[in-house]
């Protein structure tokens, strides 16, 4: 073991724990258990969350998956990327103030509480609950597989002894603390993020002879690794634009990221949200993807994408320092884990449980049950996560885009067309399902559709889906109700 | 507790929410003008003719970093000068920091 790069590792853990006990005695004050748990009582500065929303996202696919990427196809991939930056304003003005007055008018502390107050809908509800529940447990599961390798390469452990590690870091501070832990963690997270990237790329870009060093040799070794068109030619600006759907303006119909749209404190916290937000969201991506293209010439031959960040930083930098920073990767997985798993435990006991089995449940007997839940999905989790099971996987790989086509509509239409109806709601996140898994299917066997990613044409047709079933079926103008309900 | 908000005011701050909404469409379109506009017009060169500025083949230098750099300006200038802050509660008349210009 390697001990120097195992101590702030472990530093890092020990404060993302006392931060959730921290939290835990906050919550005890509180009157609303449910809104505190789940939602930080609405009371997020702008700070936390810009830095919530930025580690939500900035997954630990983004984190390993994408400088590995970047690696291997050059700066194309680093262009692709910087879509992104798009996710730290683009959220919080599209669903912006409006989003938030509504939510407090409906007292939603979830997602679906507000499809559910603006479309009085049962089936949109199950739908949605269904779809969070079923893609984002997909999405959960893979990043503590990646997690656990991650533990696992640093420190030599076995896959399950490390995978032990992540679960019991990430559910005992998820259990305790709830929402209001996971933003203050996110935010420690994020700074992580922030300082190991900027590091890291120094690091690089010393360790490879300086930027004119690096380019020549990547030059030498293959000129399509520094133009926009990836190492093989293989990304036409078609296809990389269509990125700007997936990870860029689509983010808006992601659960995990609408739902902090709609815990902050004042139009101020917003305000100062959308600033920090996008200077740390393009700053992490920027830095993120262009270390793993400087790697290359560093550190040749590596063959598992995953790994490009890990070894990379145990070569070019010292090992305290290196465990410093691939606290970062650790983290991002962490702060997506525990935001997921918070979000399908709110499904499965605000949206499904108290809605429709039990309405009248007492403060005490829904904190036992959301505790409860939370803590039963996280040993679920881990049990599925000692063997995958191949669906689980399959699941992951389009867990996002599925997302986006089901929920972008009803969430954005409902709050700007006035003829937004239930009809539209189920017709749009039903064509955008069912379509977003067939066109995946047939992109994998043949190749890409039109030549654009699988999430573009279920987005189009949801849109249309929604507009259609709205103006057929029981057109009516809707409106808002003017106070609290 | 006041129950009889004036709609009017309701109405006004869903009018502004409405603008900054589509102060977000602007900027995202603005954002992948520039992005796509430098990356497949000085990136589409052959890369051994290639310029660089400050290291990065110039294509990426204007396209990502330059880029990121205007639309960090951009989202200060509209939080700045064109965001208002309001109140996003309707129990009290004025909430924190509610004012108006």
């Amino acid at each position: 073991m390697n001990w120097d790069v195992l101590l702030p590792l472990i530093l890092f853990l020990v404060v993302i724990f006392l931060i959730g006990v921290w939290s835990n005695r906050r919550m005890a004050k509180s009157t609303s258990f449910l809104s505190d748990y789940f939602l930080g009582g609405r009371e997020l500065g702008g700070l936390v969350l810009a830095m919530t929303m930025v580690a939500t996202y900035g997954s630990a696919s983004s984190f390993l998956g994408g400088p590995g990427a970047a690696y291997t196809i050059g700066l194309g991939w680093v262009l692709l990327a910087m879509t992104q930056v798009a996710t730290g304003y683009f959220v919080l003005l599209i669903l912006g103030k409006k989003f938030a007055i509504v939510a407090r008018r409906y007292k939603a502390i979830t997602l679906i509480d507000f499809l559910r107050e603006r479309y009085k809908s049962t089936i949109v509800v199950l739908v949605s609950a269904l779809s969070i529940i079923v893609f984002l447990f997909a999405a959960m599961a893979a990043q503590w597989i990646g997690g656990a390798y991650l533990i696992q390469s640093l420190t030599g452990l076995t896959y399950e002894t490390a995978l032990f590690v992540f679960a019991i870091a990430v559910l005992i501070y998820v259990i305790i603390g709830g929402f209001r832990a996971v933003a203050f963690t996110d935010t420690l997270q994020g700074f992580v993020m922030f300082g190991g990237t900027l590091i890291l790329l120094i690091g690089v870009v010393i360790a490879g002879g300086g930027l004119d060093q690096i380019f020549n040799d990547l030059m030498v070794e293959n000129p399509n690794l520094i133009t926009p068109y990836g190492n093989e030619g293989q990304l036409t600006s078609l296809y990389v634009s269509s990125f700007w759907i997936l990870v860029g303006v689509g983010v808006v119909g992601l659960p995990q990221v609408a739902v902090r749209a709609m815990s902050y404190r004042d139009s101020k916290s917003m305000h100062r949200a959308l600033m920090i937000g996008t200077v740390v969201v393009g700053f992490i991506m920027l830095n993120m993807h262009l270390i793993g293209v400087f790697a290359r010439p560093v550190l040749p031959g590596i063959e598992v994408a995953d790994q490009v960040i890990p070894l990379i930083a145990l070569e070019v930098l010292p090992g305290w320092l290196a465990g410093l920073v691939l606290a970062a990767p650790l983290a991002a997985m962490m702060s997506t884990v525990d935001s997921l798993l918070l979000l399908v435990s709110s499904s499965i006991v605000k949206d499904v449980y108290i809605n429709y089995m039990k309405p009248k449940a007492t403060y005490s007997h829904v904190k036992k049950v959301s505790m409860g839940v939370t803590a039963f999905l996280g040993i679920i989790v881990f049990l599925l996560a000692i063997n995958p099971p191949e669906l689980l996987i399959y699941l992951n790989l389009f867990a996002f885009g599925g997302l986006e086509a089901a929920f972008i509509w009803p969430i954005v239409l409902g709050l700007y067309w006035k003829y937004s109806n239930k009809y539209g709601a189920i017709a749009s996140m039903i064509t955008g399902l069912v379509s977003y898994i067939i066109i995946f299917r047939f992109n994998s066997e043949y190749g890409d559709l039109f030549g654009v990613h699988a999430v573009v044409v279920p987005v189009i047709l949801s849109l249309l889906a929604f507009i259609i079933a709205s103006l057929l079926i029981k057109r009516e103008v809707y409106y808002f109700p003017t106070k609290t309900i | 507790m006041m129950n009889n908000i004036p709609e009017r005011r309701t109405e006004r701050r869903f009018k502004i929410a409405h603008r900054e909404a589509w102060i977000g469409v602007i900027l995202a379109l603005v954002n992948i003008l520039w992005w796509y506009g430098f990356a497949y017009t000085m990136g589409s060169k052959v890369p051994e003719e290639y310029t660089y500025v400050f290291g990065f083949p110039a294509w990426f230098f204007w396209s990502c970093i330059v880029g990121f750099i205007v639309m960090v300006i951009l989202v200060f200038i509209v939080v700045k000068f064109v965001l208002v802050d309001m109140s996003l509660e309707d129990e009290d008349d004025m909430g924190n920091g509610g004012h108006s210009s």
